[in-house]
């Protein structure tokens, strides 16, 4: 085998192998750049004045057809605070149930939850619902803790003890 | 399934309404057995001049192999992370490469270890798959946390009962069958008890504490748990003379305890005790002593008039240079001792393929180990969070442990590159480790199920029309 041979595959074999790495680097290139990181104490500003807007518009386009009040509804469920903050669980119209028992979608790991606290489920029109399941320390949407079945205003932080929730678009 | 697993490179990775991307581990595999053929081609090409003929039934079983795992994973872990199975596969093709290239030196013991390695491969694929299928959620494990820590014990006790091999008595070994490291076994196994235990006392620990001088002190009752880690590995260390693992369970524990805690302090502890720990095996132990000074002084001649193993492992990677000899073309044969194949396969990747290659090696190794972070983040559990952390912190400690040994930055300890190195234990185990982590990223991708249909819903519409 001749020295030029030998030297275009040890060559050849070195640069498949990174070509290996940067495809392997490519396909996680989303995970590094892709994510939107939002941060926290300037977008809590940013939204407070945005607040009584919303609120209107949300509840005309609930009031109108399905098509289009499922355009400006929440497509996701982002943790703020507590030991899950970060967490985001996109809204694909399943029922989203929260708690410390280890079967829920969100694992609370949280002293004042309940272990089934609550749960957030769509009605027909698309609006999100939350609902308390019974649980002994409560859950709070903004200030007002939650009796009955409430929509949640996109934006409004959901409180379960230490943790804090909301949903966005 | 077909349509949601085409991806662009562009899709974003936040949790639920993933595309699976099943597709895309299927093309980084065929990449990932191309690339070991590719490279038993080269070996073959140096060594003889003609393609070596092995290399169809080679490339054919480290293809079938790989082919089982993929459709494997579609059917029972659909969402899990797209790269950790290709890396596995690549890491894993190369080494039976390294190991047969080292093979055909003759008088590089031990002699003609490729075949074996490859059936201890099968066996781990087929073990990283039964995880797979069995396993259906990793929050099952917990409900095994304290036996988990009765099985670790035992497993790491075993070997106290065998005859030492090289110096270490690490080995378990069984008349017909072989040998085995259940240390590399009851690293994981401790990895379930330690995400278990820290779950449920990880409030104890890190609000319980007073301040003094910056630093959060925690209760003599809470630090009991980590003096008895502390104890437990010192005492792998002293009775089995195994730096390594003892390095491994104590690091990994620290590791999960910050990560359970996020209080600094722990980490301060652990390296203050580890450092402390350090200071009185090395004084006290011969094995560990002449390690350490193998370490510091690699060029001092020897009894024989030769130098230290750690100084020829040096020469090979300065003879390599930036871009190697060439695969086959390398002179690691003239490294001395039992362990050119294991503990010092790292120095034939060095001296074959170059700092080039060498760095190739590592980051894929750090994507494995950024792979199982990134699936601790989108854990949604606290115990698959911990679990993951553990896993891959353990993984991460011990590709430190051996790099850095063999390239001379922390002193030689007895342990296996994962995946590379010979050695049937270890390849299994990590292929055990890694099926874990694809069913904790499986969970933690997977969307949830279609909504239930829900009375309440329907009562709400009534009351409202």
């Amino acid at each position: 085998m001749s020295e030029l041979t030998l030297t275009v595959m040890r060559l050849g074999f070195l640069a498949v192998l990174w070509l290996f790495v940067i495809v392997a680097v490519q396909v996680i290139r989303s995970d590094l750049f892709g994510t939107r990181v939002t941060q926290r104490t300037g977008a809590q500003a940013r939204r407070a004045p945005d607040r009584p807007q919303a609120r209107p518009q949300q509840q005309s386009t609930g009031g109108g057809r399905g098509g289009r009040g499922r355009r400006g509804a929440p497509t996701k469920l982002v943790v703020t605070e507590g030991s899950l903050t970060g967490t985001t669980v996109a809204l694909q119209g399943q029922t989203i149930s929260l708690g410390r028992a280890h079967d829920s979608t969100i694992v609370l790991d949280d002293d004042y939850a309940s272990s089934r606290h609550a749960r957030i489920y769509p009605d027909r029109d698309g609006q999100w619902i939350v609902e308390d399941l019974g649980s002994t320390n409560g859950t709070y949407l903004d200030r007002s803790r939650l009796t009955t079945p409430t929509p949640i205003p996109p934006g409004a932080p959901l409180r379960i003890g230490k943790t804090v929730i909301e949903l966005r678009k | 399934m077909s349509s949601n697993s085409t991806t662009g490179g562009t899709s974003t990775v936040s949790a639920g309404g993933l595309p699976s991307r099943r597709n895309t581990e299927l093309g980084l595999l065929v990449f990932a057995v191309v690339i070991p053929v590719f490279a038993y081609a080269n070996v073959g090409l140096a060594k003889n001049g003609t393609l070596p003929a092995g290399m169809i039934g080679y490339g054919l079983g480290l293809g079938l192999l790989a082919g089982v795992a993929h459709l494997l994973v579609r059917k029972f872990a659909p969402y899990a992370d797209p790269l950790i199975l290709p890396i596995c596969t690549l890491l894993n093709g190369l080494g039976l490469v390294l190991i047969w290239r080292l093979d055909q030196e003759p008088g590089v013991r031990p002699e003609n270890a490729a075949p074996g390695q490859l059936m201890w491969s099968a066996l781990g694929v087929a073990l990283f798959l039964a995880v797979l299928v069995f396993l259906k959620d990793h929050r099952i494990l917990q409900r095994y946390t304290y036996i988990s820590m009765a099985v670790a014990l035992v497993l790491l006790a075993l070997p106290m009962f065998f005859p030492p091999v090289n110096g270490a008595k690490i080995w378990v070994t069984i008349p017909g069958v072989g040998s085995l490291q259940p240390g590399e076994f009851a690293k994981i196994v401790i990895t379930v008890f330690f995400a278990g235990y820290l779950m449920v006392k990880r409030d104890a620990l890190a609000l319980a504490s007073r301040r003094f001088m910056g630093l959060y002190l925690p209760r003599g009752r809470d630090l009991g748990p980590i003096l008895a880690i502390w104890a437990l590995s010192l005492m792998i260390l002293v009775f089995e003379t195994d730096l390594g693992t003892s390095l491994l369970f104590f690091g990994m524990f620290v590791v999960m305890l910050y990560v359970a805690t996020e209080r600094t302090s722990w980490v301060l502890f652990g390296l203050l005790l580890s450092a402390a720990g350090a200071v009185v095996v090395a004084s006290t132990t011969t094995h560990v002593q002449d390690r350490v000074d193998n370490w510091l002084n690699p060029l001092q001649l020897g009894a024989n008039g030769g130098v230290t193993e750690t100084a020829q492992v040096m020469y090979s990677f300065g003879s390599g240079g930036l871009f190697g000899s060439g695969l086959g073309e390398g002179f690691t044969r003239l490294i001395g001792g039992i362990a050119v194949k294991s503990d010092y396969i790292l120095a034939t990747v060095g001296e074959e393929l170059g700092l080039t290659g060498m760095m190739a090696i590592l980051v894929l190794y750090g994507l494995l180990i950024e792979r199982g972070i990134r699936t601790a983040l989108a854990a949604r559990d606290p115990f698959g969070k911990l679990l993951a952390v553990g896993l891959s912190g353990a993984f991460a400690i011990q590709v430190f442990v051996v790099a850095g040994g063999v390239t001379a930055l922390i002193p030689l300890t007895g342990m296996t590159m994962p995946f590379l190195a010979q050695g049937g234990s270890s390849v299994i185990a990590n292929w055990a480790l890694f099926a874990i982590l694809l069913r904790i990223s499986d969970t933690a991708r997977r969307p949830a199920p279609a909504p239930a249909p829900n009375p309440d819903v329907e009562m709400t519409q009534v009351v409202r029309s």
